[in-house]
């Protein structure tokens, strides 16, 4: 990937709080909300988000992921709270400021079929007022591999291509805040590839990367955060800190024959506070410290003569997490 | 230029491109100029000079007139509801933009080719009339007058034109539906230049004067009706913002 982002930022190490100050975060939201008639999209939405960050913002169909994007976008108007986006608070009168420093790719590409990639990239590097569009262009496509397709229609591409061709005119602006629905939907897995590592670039170059995704796999790589909504903010953290609140710590053991008596081999252990069978061969033990119980459980099994094939602390994953929370 | 002036550019180049490469477009903008022309065209060369003097240049405004009035029409039903139906208009207004500049725009790429249409009709017309007509016929129906109010009104009608197909634009949520609607307000248009055509308006120079008053009037009035219905709320969501 070429490199592409905001030279004059640097990223936020994944949980360190958000700093104050002048590097105050680049997107607020504060009890924001947005209903339409009777019916509520989203509500009491509040978060923030770091220059430089990779936000995840997860959800069902219908939790209104798309609605908060383009409320944040200034598409349309929120019914609730307040919010500030690239430093502007979110106000009608602020829109032109607020998307002139932002960029917004929506989950359907949206190009121009009978023009040509490059005609495409043209009209909105002229609509973001690009200084040096060719320039530009050259490099947006560069970025997302698209170099040698610039003189194809864009009715001609597959629908990965389009996608493509739909984050490198997000590109096009120079954004302080990339907001991104669905970015890698209808990717191969190489072109998915491709598209994290541009994340990632532009991240390191001080880019926030607002990313909506239903691909829990992809959030839980890419995100320093990740906030699951539900029509409300169901939680907010990293990753880590998401599976540490929902789920106890666990020690998974795994044996080359079943225990005679494992009460005996696990109960009063340090750290270890209860256990349950997964396997014919298999244990899992609630502990409070994996690195402080390891030793001790490892101890017990050999000295209960078990062969011990692994032990190790098992992961949740974010789709745990995820799955814990709205199924 | 300023920023604003060029993202109005933006949208104008970009319009003519996509009118060029799309057939169905093309195609419907040339079926409506030829039947304007081949009427006009056969009176002209049917008629008794005897009888030119009377009979000719009001057909010709009649027929002229009505291709800008008509003829915009379907590009400009086409600008925004087109834009939301191919899933291109949320890009589009997550640019700076402002509605205003992109109806002006959009507004700009339908009254061009329209333009280059009416007035290319017009001068086949006239060029086939000039080489092929009686004399006696010609002269009475290429007379400056007539010529001077061809160049005014064309773009004054094409322009009333288009705001109006683009306020339905705006309002409408199929493509087919807007360009049937736009097609049936131009017809107003049209019964102006038929009444003028049929001597019911006096075809004098104050009447001019006051119908090109009058259309300046409309078409800012209609870029300004035309940027106040444009609400993008609605036209993300399809709910009233």
């Amino acid at each position: 990937m070429g490199r592409f982002g905001r030279d004059d930022r640097s990223r936020r190490p994944a949980g360190e709080p958000l700093p104050a100050g002048p590097d105050a975060p680049v997107l607020t939201a504060s009890g924001l909300g947005k209903r339409f008639g009777d019916r509520t999209a989203f509500r009491d939405v509040t978060f923030a988000i770091a220059r430089g960050e990779i936000f995840g913002f997860l959800g069902p169909n219908g939790a209104g992921k798309t609605t908060t994007v383009r409320t944040l976008g200034t598409l349309i108007a929120p019914t609730a709270g307040s919010a500030t986006v690239a430093g502007l608070p979110l106000t009608p009168a602020n829109g032109p400021d607020i998307r002139r420093r932002i960029a917004i790719m929506p989950e359907s590409p949206g190009l121009y079929p009978r023009l040509s990639v490059r005609e495409n990239l043209a009209c909105f590097a002229e609509l973001y007022d690009t200084p040096e569009p060719a320039g530009r262009i050259d490099r947006a496509l560069r970025s997302v591999h698209l170099a040698d397709r610039a003189a194809d229609p864009c009715g001609a591409l597959s629908k990965g291509l389009r996608q493509r061709v739909a984050l490198a005119r997000a590109l096009l602006s120079d954004p302080e805040i990339l907001f991104l629905d669905e970015p890698t939907s209808g990717l191969d897995p190489v072109a998915a590839h491709d598209v994290h590592e541009l994340i990632a670039e532009l991240s390191r170059g001080g880019v926030s990367i607002f990313l909506t995704t239903h691909r829990l796999a992809e959030a839980e790589r890419l995100c320093d955060r990740v906030a699951i909504l539900n029509t409300t903010l169901r939680t907010i953290g990293t990753p880590a800190e998401l599976r540490d609140q929902l789920f106890a710590r666990t020690l998974a053991v795994e044996t080359q024959a079943a225990l005679d008596d494992p009460d005996r081999v696990f109960a009063g252990l340090p750290g270890v506070d209860h256990w349950r069978r997964t396997g014919p061969c298999g244990y899992a033990l609630a502990v409070s410290d994996p690195v402080l119980a390891a030793p001790a459980v490892t101890r017990a099994l050999v000295a209960d003569g078990a062969d011990v094939l692994s032990i190790g602390e098992a992961r949740h994953s974010l789709e745990d997490v995820y799955l814990e929370l709205i199924a | 230029m300023s920023p604003a002036g060029r993202r109005v550019r933006a949208v104008v180049a970009k319009e003519l491109r996509d009118f060029r490469r799309n057939r169905a477009l093309l195609a419907s903008m040339a079926v409506v100029p030829a039947v304007f022309c081949v009427q006009p065209l056969v009176t002209v060369f049917t008629l008794d000079p005897s009888v030119s003097t009377a009979l000719g240049q009001q057909h010709v405004l009649l027929y002229m007139l009505g291709i800008p009035a008509v003829v915009p029409s379907f590009i400009a039903a086409y600008a925004v509801v087109g834009e939301r139906q191919q899933g291109t208009l949320e890009p589009v207004l997550t640019t700076p933009i402002s509605g205003g500049e992109l109806l002006l725009g959009k507004a700009l790429g339908a009254l061009l080719p329209a333009l280059l249409v009416a007035y290319g009709v017009y001068g086949f017309f006239l060029g086939c009339v000039r080489l092929f007509a009686d004399p006696a016929v010609a002269a009475a129906v290429i007379r400056l007058p007539d010529v001077l109010a061809q160049l005014v009104f064309t773009p004054l009608l094409a322009g009333w034109s288009i705001w109006v197909a683009i306020m339905i634009s705006t309002r409408s949520s199929d493509i087919r539906v807007a360009q049937q609607f736009a097609m049936l307000a131009s017809l107003p248009s049209l019964a102006v230049t038929t009444l003028a055509a049929f001597g019911a308006v006096p075809a004098s120079a104050a009447v001019g004067g006051l119908a090109v008053v009058l259309l300046l009037g409309l078409n800012r009035l209609g870029w300004r009706l035309a940027t106040a219905a444009f609400d993008r709320e609605r036209l993300i969501t399809g709910t009233r913002g």
